[in-house]
């Protein structure tokens, strides 16, 4: 069944269903003046399924995680951002949470596959046969992928804000959570993102501190320094000094700061780059 | 007649004003008596009776019109109402028209305020009642049901029922819009008058549990404050005490401004993480103006309100044809439906006595 296509083929179809979801969404809001739910959370459960295939594929085809150039750390971050949102989207029980979920993986996954530049070259077994490297890249590229959960909740607690202070309350604005419901969720995210990642820093540290030729001081001064911001932002809010729209602007930010952060961290790699021929494993027997 | 002898007998909102809708009412004694008499009312062989205080209609199988007029006359005879001046007011239709009527009762279109959904709930209980009275049969029993679910259709496929067009629940919305649910939202009625009543009511029935109220007059404070089972404050505290609370609603008469820009601010920097919502229904305003300026205060007076309100009204109004067409398309369908079941004779007559339900 896998080997019907390729990892990119996969990837593309996965990504065709993201921006299904997107269209649905945005057909429904404007014809039928309400987000669609099930479906669109359908359509992304679809997407998702076909991008972890595709995923799956090409961690076979590169012997571990795909993050090893541009295109796979989009990739990886769109579907942690989504394997996250198939939880918390229950939950939560927004609908409109759904369609700017479909909006965002759809952006980011078509983007990634529309740059051939992005995916020109593999890294082989980039984390060797230490799995806690590979634990660590994980970690990291999933707390990314709550910075992008975080960014959208932001984004629909500032047009909430902005409903409420223009006095504009119809259309897409009447399916927004309240302020404070979006308030509390941003907060768990951010919490949970900055977890995570601290957590990934401390296993990355433990083998860094051992073989400090392993990562260079540029990828690691980066990462600490988006770690350092979200844990400050969580701090700040926690401490009531980061509050609404600043504290949804940060939100922002700090997705913005992590996806900008992936280009100098992939290019400080040290690792093995393989020539661009799209992968295709070979189907199993 | 070819028909089944589905029919619907009655008096509306639509038609009727107030004072012969009050003629017309039921109350349970009156119905209980109505229900004896229309017993005795030959060829009636289902009923049941739609009794809000907007409309009494009556829906059943008959199995001639004289059927009808019989009715008709017990009913006139019961209220002491005159049946000239009944036809007057009188609303009477027969096979599909009255199947597609009774849809667009339970789905709001024919409400006063429309779009309503309570009406949805009477005609269930109206129906539950004449289930139990055993005065239902199959014409019925299969109307009322396609009816709940073509009402229901209607409420999810167009945007009939969307936002809320009285002041009160366009004011507790907006609450939820910023806290969510209101069951640990604290609620601060300054004035005790009607206004505020109204709002205190539309709080309550969304769940909001913690009300204070505070009032020149401490008096008819504890007196409202007792009504709802709510606290009251004095009136003199209302500013040294915001930050207790997270709405506001403002509904005195008092000639000035009741809360100050300072005072608001000062107790946003008491409570940094929640919002504070302000309604102003007093008319000269409660609530300086300024107070809309702060960052995590949100201010709505009478005039935000009620254009909000009226934009629902009229969303809601734009939505009717469509709800309507949809409604026209099932009720053709169940007429059909239902004529195919066979004239009234092939209905069996009903178990019981036909019922009334006093919804």
């Amino acid at each position: 069944m896998l080997a019907a296509f390729n990892d990119r083929q996969w990837l593309w179809l996965s990504a065709g269903f993201y921006f299904a979801g997107f269209l649905l969404g945005t057909w429904s809001l404007v014809r039928r003046g309400r987000p669609s739910g099930v479906l669109v959370y359908a359509l992304i459960a679809a997407g998702y399924g076909l991008q972890l295939a595709g995923l799956g594929l090409r961690g076979k085809a590169v012997g571990g995680c795909p993050l090893g150039n541009t295109f796979e750390l989009f990739q990886f971050t769109a579907w942690s951002a989504i394997s996250l949102y198939l939880v918390i989207g229950v939950a939560f029980r927004s609908s409109i949470l759904g369609y700017f979920t479909a909006s965002l993986a759809a952006s980011l996954t078509l983007l990634s596959l529309s740059i051939p530049a992005w995916d020109s070259g593999r890294r082989l077994r980039l984390f060797g046969h230490n799995p806690w490297i590979e634990l660590h890249a994980a970690l990291a590229l999933f707390s990314y992928g709550v910075f992008a959960l975080l960014a959208l909740t932001s984004l629909m607690l500032l047009l909430r804000h902005f409903s409420l202070k223009s006095k504009n309350l119809g259309g897409l604005f009447s399916f927004l959570p309240s302020m404070v419901d979006l308030d509390q969720i941003g907060l768990r995210l951010l919490s949970t993102g900055v977890v995570l990642l601290a957590t990934s820093l401390a296993v990355g540290a433990n083998y860094w501190l051992r073989d400090p030729a392993s990562a260079s001081i540029g990828k690691l001064l980066i990462t600490v320094t988006v770690w350092l911001a979200a844990s400050i932002a969580l701090i700040l809010r926690l401490r009531g000094r980061l509050l609404a729209k600043r504290f949804a602007w940060t939100g922002l930010l700090l997705f913005a700061a992590a996806l900008l952060s992936l280009w100098p961290i992939d290019s400080s790699r040290q690792a093995l780059t393989v020539p661009s021929a799209p992968a295709t494993v070979p189907a199993r027997p | 007649m070819s028909s089944p002898g589905f029919f619907l007998l009655g008096a509306t909102h639509q038609r009727a004003p107030l004072a012969v809708r009050e003629k017309l009412a039921l109350d349970a004694e009156a119905s209980a008596a109505l229900q004896t008499e229309l017993a005795t009312v030959a060829g009636l062989r289902e009923l049941t009776i739609l009794n809000t205080c907007n409309r009494i209609e009556f829906y059943g199988v008959a199995d001639t019109p004289d059927t009808l007029a019989r009715l008709e006359a017990v009913y006139c005879a019961r209220q002491c109402f005159s049946p000239e001046e009944f036809a007057s007011f009188r609303l009477s239709l027969a096979g599909r028209d009255a199947i597609q009527h009774l849809f667009e009762v339970a789905a709001g279109l024919d409400s006063q305020m429309l779009g309503e959904t309570e009406i949805f709930g009477q005609v269930k209980a109206a129906y539950a009642t004449a289930q139990t009275r055993q005065s239902t049969g199959p014409v019925l029993n299969r109307v009322f049901q396609k009816t709940f679910q073509a009402a229901k259709y209607v409420r999810t496929q167009t945007a009939i029922t969307v936002g809320h067009v009285s002041i009160a629940n366009v004011a507790v919305d907006l609450a939820h819009n910023i806290f969510g649910d209101l069951k640990a939202t604290r609620i601060l009625l300054l004035g005790a008058g009607d206004i505020g009543e109204k709002t205190a009511k539309a709080f309550q029935s969304r769940g909001a549990a913690s009300l204070t109220v505070a009032s020149r007059s401490f008096e008819r404070a504890m007196e409202l404050a007792t009504a709802f089972g709510a606290s009251a404050m004095p009136f003199d505290q209302r500013e040294v005490r915001l930050a207790e609370f997270d709405v506001v609603v403002g509904s005195t008469a008092a000639p000035e401004t009741v809360v100050s820009v300072e005072a608001v601010a000062t107790a946003l920097r008491k409570r940094p993480a929640r919002p504070l919502f302000f309604i102003d229904l007093a008319l000269p305003r409660d609530i300086e103006a300024g107070v809309a300026d702060l960052e995590n205060a949100f201010l709505y007076n009478l005039d935000d309100l009620a254009k909000i309100a009226e934009s629902h009204r009229v969303a809601r109004l734009a939505e009717v044809e469509r709800a309507r067409a949809m409604l026209t398309e099932k009720s053709a369908a169940l007429w059909q439906q239902v004529s195919a079941q066979g004239a009234p004779q092939a209905s069996p007559p009903a178990a019981g006595k036909p019922a009334v339900s006093t919804a």
